[in-house]
């Protein structure tokens, strides 16, 4: 005990003598005051303030809502375990449960493929030499900047089944003869809301991307075009590879946010009409906190999480164990 | 009570005194009122209140007024804040779930009986406001109470009947509007075929679709449980509801689906929408805007109740606004005290004209207000609390009522099978399943 105790306290002689006289009156440590001055537990000790928050404030929650999954609890009042009857009603009895989850993946799907696709032009585009190109960066960030809820808002007015501009114009125009029932028609009113929601994801992938554009080596480029290398060519085996693993960081945010969307929707539809705009956010809110069936609710916000972590495992599995890296063969 | 008794009479002096130089006619009053009051507010309380937004500036007006005098003649200091009314029952819920947050809040109908154990028994209040005015009106009795105590008090519902357009009435054939939901169905077709659009909202409009849809239910005789909370939902009524709805959707304006509160209310206003169910602020709108075209409007526009069904009787849902206080404030006197103040005929009186017939009171005792008689299109609302059901209709006024309401259980079904998304059979045995899981 003497020799670990010589070991591990301080580094300064001073200290060791210290200790050790003072060890000659009190031989005895307590585990605690090892574990406290031990070398190799220093690093436990500085990880500690930053797992703390972890537990604190992501596991907890994470745990809690989950246990809550498995109980009856409502709103105002304990609930006792159920174990999966939650999951039960939900899986094969609750339709809308159903067309929420499969909405919100259609929902996932074909916004961040068309953000994704948009973004990357807007971002090569932008990545040219422009006039007022910082100025012009600027604009195209605008409604990454805009407040959700007010350009939800102001979409909501847009589309409105009486009050649509749109319809206006078109009707203006002779082009139709009655306003165009978007937010009244399921079908019109899932694909107005994916609009929406690609219109407010576009910059933050354009501007993402362009940033890891501008790291690409200029001399890359002069090399390939020296050896004759089309625009295509140069995207495809240039821009492309080196561009990867930024892809993979900015589709997997992509993904998370869209998935978890909540503000765009309940602004502009409630989960209307019909409960076809439903996501699995904006169910679960509807459930656990309108409804006041805690349980159910934390029950569908659990069942969001496979697929987030699915979601995650294909962005970084799948894009970022390509051999990118600048001067290995595909 | 009594022990602290004397030590506020010597406070609510003092600070009368102070008050007394700009005192008005409304503090005096209150001042006296205090004194005699049966619940003397607890030294120093303050109280947070939360209360839904207005409809009407005139209501929040009086409000403020009745606050003001009470904070002056009691000395107790009383916060309000607004929140529209979809986000009332989520704060209180947080609030009745981790003990912290407002004193008093005035939610929607059935809100407090999400959780009545966390409120202040409120039966002196009741008692003694029933006694002087003339008793409640039965759905009062029927929201307030939870196992015998009052666990709210309901100060008024917002009723909300037909809003029509009398000319566009009149050009399609009637003289006045039918009383029976078979002449409501002509009366559609035959304004749908003269050009004049009507429509009621079909989404998820807390208040609107829940109103008619819960009315054209139950005006069939059918309901979603029956009074041992059975569920009765998959019934031949329900089935005639639902097929009288299908055939009066096909008379909207294109839209209903996606509407909320607010969007029947622009279209009427707006010259597009002639026939719709809202409550009178389409109407007191138009009459306060001062706009040539929207006085028009008003001028052309009158209320209705809605018709009787096959079943024969008033089957009607309207809004309720009980006002409940927490167990976890610090100042339950101060808070009864205030919610008998507000509801005294001097205070109630004045607000409920404020209301200008947005609302409608639950003691029978203001039946006399000038409000019902100062303007005759006004009429139909005063008796919107007496021809209500409450919200569970048959069935036991509680949480799983409450929560058949918020998951829009009745709304989903009619908006189902008249968007075509689901079959007649379909759209019922969804929401029995749905009901069935809420009420096990």
């Amino acid at each position: 005990m003497d020799d670990f105790t010589l070991f591990s306290i301080g580094s300064g002689t001073m200290t060791a003598t210290a200790t050790l006289s003072k060890d000659r009156i009190e031989p005895r440590y307590s585990a605690w005051e090892r574990l406290k001055s031990n070398r190799d537990w220093l690093g436990f000790w500085f990880m500690m303030p930053a797992a703390a928050i972890l537990l604190l404030f992501l596991a907890y929650p994470l745990t809690k809502g989950v246990w809550m999954s498995l109980t009856d609890v409502k709103i105002g009042r304990p609930g006792v375990f159920v174990g999966l009857e939650n999951y039960e009603e939900l899986i094969f009895f609750d339709k809308t449960f159903l067309y929420s989850t499969g909405f919100t993946i259609i929902y996932t799907a074909i916004a961040s493929a068309a953000k994704f696709v948009l973004g990357l032009y807007l971002a090569l585009l932008l990545n040219n030499n422009l006039p007022f190109k910082s100025l012009i960066r600027s604009i195209v960030l605008i409604p990454f900047i805009v407040p959700t809820v007010l350009s939800a808002i102001a979409f909501w007015w847009i589309f409105d089944s009486q009050f649509s501009i749109i319809s206006w114009a078109l009707r203006k125009w002779g082009v139709i003869d009655h306003n165009i029932n978007f937010l009244g028609d399921p079908i019109l009113a899932q694909a107005t809301v994916i609009f929406c929601n690609i219109w407010r994801g576009i910059p933050f992938i354009a501007i993402t991307l362009l940033a890891g554009l501008q790291t690409v080596s200029p001399s890359l480029y002069e090399a390939a075009t020296l050896d004759g290398a089309t625009k295509w060519q140069i995207f495809r085996h240039i821009t492309y590879p080196l561009l990867t693993p930024i892809i993979a960081v900015v589709m997997t945010f992509s993904v998370l946010f869209t998935f978890t969307d909540f503000q765009l929707i309940w602004a502009m539809t409630r989960g209307g009409p019909v409960n076809a705009t439903h996501l699995m956010a904006t169910y679960s809110y509807q459930k656990g906190i309108l409804g006041g069936q805690l349980g159910e609710g934390a029950a569908i916000a659990t069942a969001m999480v496979p697929f987030l972590l699915a979601a995650i495992m294909v962005s970084w599995f799948g894009l970022q164990q390509r051999k990118w890296q600048q001067g290995s063969k595909e | 009570m009594t022990t602290n008794r004397r030590g506020f009479l010597k406070g609510g002096a003092a600070l009368g005194a102070g008050a007394m130089l700009t005192a008005s006619g409304l503090t005096e009053y209150a001042k006296a009122w205090a004194q005699s009051s049966q619940w003397k507010p607890e030294a120093g309380a303050t109280i947070n209140l939360l209360r839904w937004k207005r409809f009407v500036q005139g209501e929040e007006d009086q409000f403020i007024k009745i606050v003001a005098a009470f904070e002056k003649a009691t000395g107790v200091k009383i916060n309000v804040t607004n929140e529209s009314f979809d986000d009332i029952q989520p704060k209180a819920s947080v609030s009745a779930n981790t003990g912290v947050g407002p004193d008093i809040v005035w939610p929607l109908h059935v809100t407090p009986h999400l959780f009545p154990d966390k409120l202040v028994d409120m039966t002196d209040v009741a008692d003694y406001l029933g006694k002087k005015y003339g008793g409640w009106v039965p759905v009062a009795e029927a929201y307030g109470k939870s196992k015998g105590k009052w666990i709210c008090i309901p100060v008024a519902v917002n009723g909300g009947y037909i809003n029509y357009r009398i000319s566009s009435m009149n050009a399609a054939g009637f003289s006045k509007f039918p009383d029976t939901t078979a002449g409501l169905l002509e009366l559609c077709k035959a304004m749908k075929a003269k050009g004049t659009a009507v429509g009621f909202a079909l989404g998820h409009a807390s208040g609107d679709a829940n109103a008619w849809l819960h009315w054209l239910l139950w005006s069939h005789g059918a309901f979603l449980v029956d009074k041992d909370d059975k569920v009765i939902i998959n019934s031949p009524e329900t089935v005639k509801a639902m097929e009288y709805c299908k055939a009066l959707s096909d008379t909207f304006i294109p839209g209903c689906a996606s509407w909320n509160d607010s969007s029947n209310n622009k279209a009427y206003l707006s010259g597009e929408l002639h026939l719709t169910a809202n409550g009178i602020s389409i109407y007191a709108a138009a009459k306060a805007s001062g706009d040539a075209k929207q006085l028009a409007i008003a001028e052309d526009t009158d209320h209705a109740f809605f018709p009787l069904g096959p079943s024969g009787k008033p089957a009607e849902l309207q809004l309720a606004f009980p006002l409940m206080v927490f167990k976890y404030t610090k100042f339950p006197n101060a808070a009864k005290a205030f919610t008998a103040f507000m509801m005294e005929a001097e205070q109630f009186n004045p607000w409920l004209e404020g209301a200008a017939g947005y609302l409608t009171h639950c003691l029978n005792a203001y039946d006399a207000n000038p409000v019902w008689t100062a303007d005759k299109k006004r009429l139909p609302f005063k008796d919107a609390a007496k021809r209500t059901l409450p919200i569970s209709g048959l069935g036991s006024i509680g949480e799983k009522a409450a929560t058949a309401v918020a998951d829009f259980i009745v709304v989903d079904m009619f908006a189902n099978y008249c968007t075509g998304r689901e079959d007649l059979k379909g759209a019922i045995a969804q929401a029995e399943r749905q009901a069935k899981r809420i009420y096990r």
